[in-house]
């Protein structure tokens, strides 16, 4: 029996009256892949950035219901903690332009002023690149501006420094959408990696790759969770005719 | 094939060259009206420059009646006021830029603060002038007294004190932008690894944006240099060597505005000229260092 990590309860979201995200409620099994798929405007990607609670930082955004992080609400915690236990990667790679290859990884220490001895620096920085399968690429470079990479490295380099801080959780707001097919899957397989120490939520709009990727889907469409499912049952046996004309491409 | 042949004509041709030509010339009057300001400067200094040549640099008297010119008490007054003033104003426009561009860019305080701002740089200079005269000066008088130093009330500090009023919507307006600008998704990739506002601000956000808040600085600074009515009304017009920041003295441009009538003699008016030449020429050059440093900033 696999344990629960995350979950919501009747979870909402608005950006002032708009109403984005629709009563969800969804368990998310720890060291588990969970794919959240849906059309563009469906809510998907603010239902993910109400996980590690950056959807208020927009202003007029607000939330209503529970999410809940080891049964303990998210939104009793300090958003700043509650962001130091789930890690994000976004859709377009963010490295901070000013740092070295070496300083981005080790940035989350940085901005929170912790301060760690070069040895536990060197540490870090070695064992969240090989994590994020950037190390044999950057190792004699690490000094280098991490804008030099190429947008896959790039990535990598993004979950090097979210994975630096050793959250619970990982999430990925289509972290494969900026990047070429050979990028992408070696992300992919990264994520199969990943899996191991961390649970992976990751949003796409891409079918294919929640298929490929992960162990469970959820559906989401017009703000409502619509199906959440085993991967594999959800898109041989869609229980929702929603669903299945979505992944038989009747619309996107 | 019809329809492109009575679309097409050469009369619009030549509307689009002579249009491109009208733009041309009229960027060329800017230039050639810059470049005139200089020439003539130089031209009515040179009675100056030939009689006085380098000691009008480093000579610290300045007196017209016996025919003396030296122009180093005005050079130290202008640089010690427009750098006090910034020093002054530099929390003041920083902080402003932060809190509007990054911690409230809207609402009705943000609102009313972002008007004041920029009517503060909109307000007649003789205004200001007429504000530190009759507020100012009384409080400095005060502070002075406290200090035990001589209580003139107008000086080199109650000048700097009015010109970093009136030049903190240079320096935060620019940053206001600029902080603005900085990309969402670098702030939000430091919100993700758990920062608060304030590491966004010290570890994003200014270093992101440091060559351009150093811009500001020096649009600011470019400003104070120049200004003449405020600083003429409270500096304390005396040509003397300034001894401390509470002595009163003049700057390149108040010694101008203040004398420029009385230059009764060739070399007087000549002298007078050859400060506003020196001030031209330190503007540019700020401006110029401005440009240098910025270059190597964003090379980095």
């Amino acid at each position: 029996m696999e344990s629960t990590i995350v979950s919501s309860r009747n979870f909402n979201a608005y950006f002032g009256t708009n109403h984005v995200v629709k009563n969800v409620s969804m368990d998310i099994p720890k060291n588990n892949i969970i794919a959240v798929m849906g059309p563009s405007g469906c809510g998907k990607t603010t239902y993910l950035r109400c996980i590690n609670r950056m959807h208020e930082l927009i202003p007029g955004a607000s939330v209503q219901g529970e999410m809940l992080l080891h049964d303990e609400d998210l939104y009793s915690l300090n958003p700043i903690l509650v962001r130091l236990k789930i890690g994000m990667v976004f859709q377009r790679p963010n490295p901070f332009p000013n740092l070295s290859i070496y300083d981005n990884v080790i940035a989350g220490y940085k901005l929170n002023g912790f301060k760690l001895s070069k040895k536990e620096r060197d540490e870090i920085v070695e064992h969240s690149l090989q994590k994020a399968a950037l190390w044999n690429e950057v190792k004699d470079t690490l000094h280098k501006k991490g804008t030099f990479l190429s947008g896959g490295q790039q990535q990598r380099l993004c979950i090097a420094r979210a994975i630096a801080m050793e959250p619970e959780v990982l999430l990925m707001d289509e972290p494969t959408s900026a990047l070429d097919p050979i990028s992408t899957s070696s992300i992919e397989e990264l994520m199969h990696e990943l899996k191991k120490n961390y649970t992976l939520v990751i949003v796409t709009h891409n079918m294919q790759q929640a298929a490929r990727v992960s162990d469970k889907t959820a559906f989401f469409f017009l703000g409502e969770l619509v199906e959440y499912n085993d991967t594999r049952e959800m898109f041989i046996n869609p229980k929702d005719s929603r669903t299945q004309n979505y992944i038989t491409g009747r619309f996107s | 094939m019809e329809r492109v042949s009575k679309i097409f004509s050469y009369g619009k041709i030549r509307t689009e060259t002579a249009f491109k030509r009208t733009l041309v010339i009229i960027a060329l009057v800017m230039v050639v009206i810059t470049l005139g300001i200089f020439i003539t400067l130089v031209v009515h200094a040179m009675p100056s420059i030939k009689a006085l040549g380098f000691s009008f640099f480093w000579s610290r008297t300045w007196d017209p009646v016996s025919n003396v010119y030296g122009a180093l008490p005005f050079l130290v007054g202008t640089l010690l006021t427009s750098f006090l003033a910034l020093i002054i104003s530099v929390p003041f426009s920083y902080a402003i830029a932060i809190y509007l561009g990054e911690y409230k860019p809207s609402g009705w305080l943000s609102g009313l603060l972002k008007n004041i701002v920029e009517l503060v740089a909109a307000v007649p200079s003789v205004i200001y002038g007429f504000w530190a005269l009759v507020v100012l000066v009384p409080i400095v008088r005060a502070l002075e007294a406290k200090l035990g130093v001589a209580t003139y009330g107008v000086g080199i500090f109650t000048s700097s004190l009015v010109l970093a009023v009136m030049i903190i919507p240079y320096a935060a307006s620019l940053g206001r932008e600029l902080i603005r600008m900085v990309p969402s998704a670098l702030k939000e990739g430091a919100y993700s690894l758990g920062a608060t506002r304030y590491e966004v601000l010290k570890h994003v956000i200014l270093p992101y944006t440091k060559s351009g808040l150093f811009a500001g600085m020096l649009l600011s600074l470019g400003r104070a240099l120049g200004e003449t009515m405020a600083v003429t009304m409270v500096i304390g017009n005396t040509s003397i060597m300034p001894k401390s920041i509470f002595d009163p003295g003049n700057t390149m441009a108040s010694v101008i505005a203040n004398e420029f009538t009385e230059a009764d003699r060739s070399v007087y008016l000549a002298a007078l000229i050859e400060l506003a030449l020196v001030l031209f020429l330190v503007t540019v050059l700020v401006n110029i260092l401005g440009k240098m440093i910025i270059k190597r900033f964003s090379n980095e």
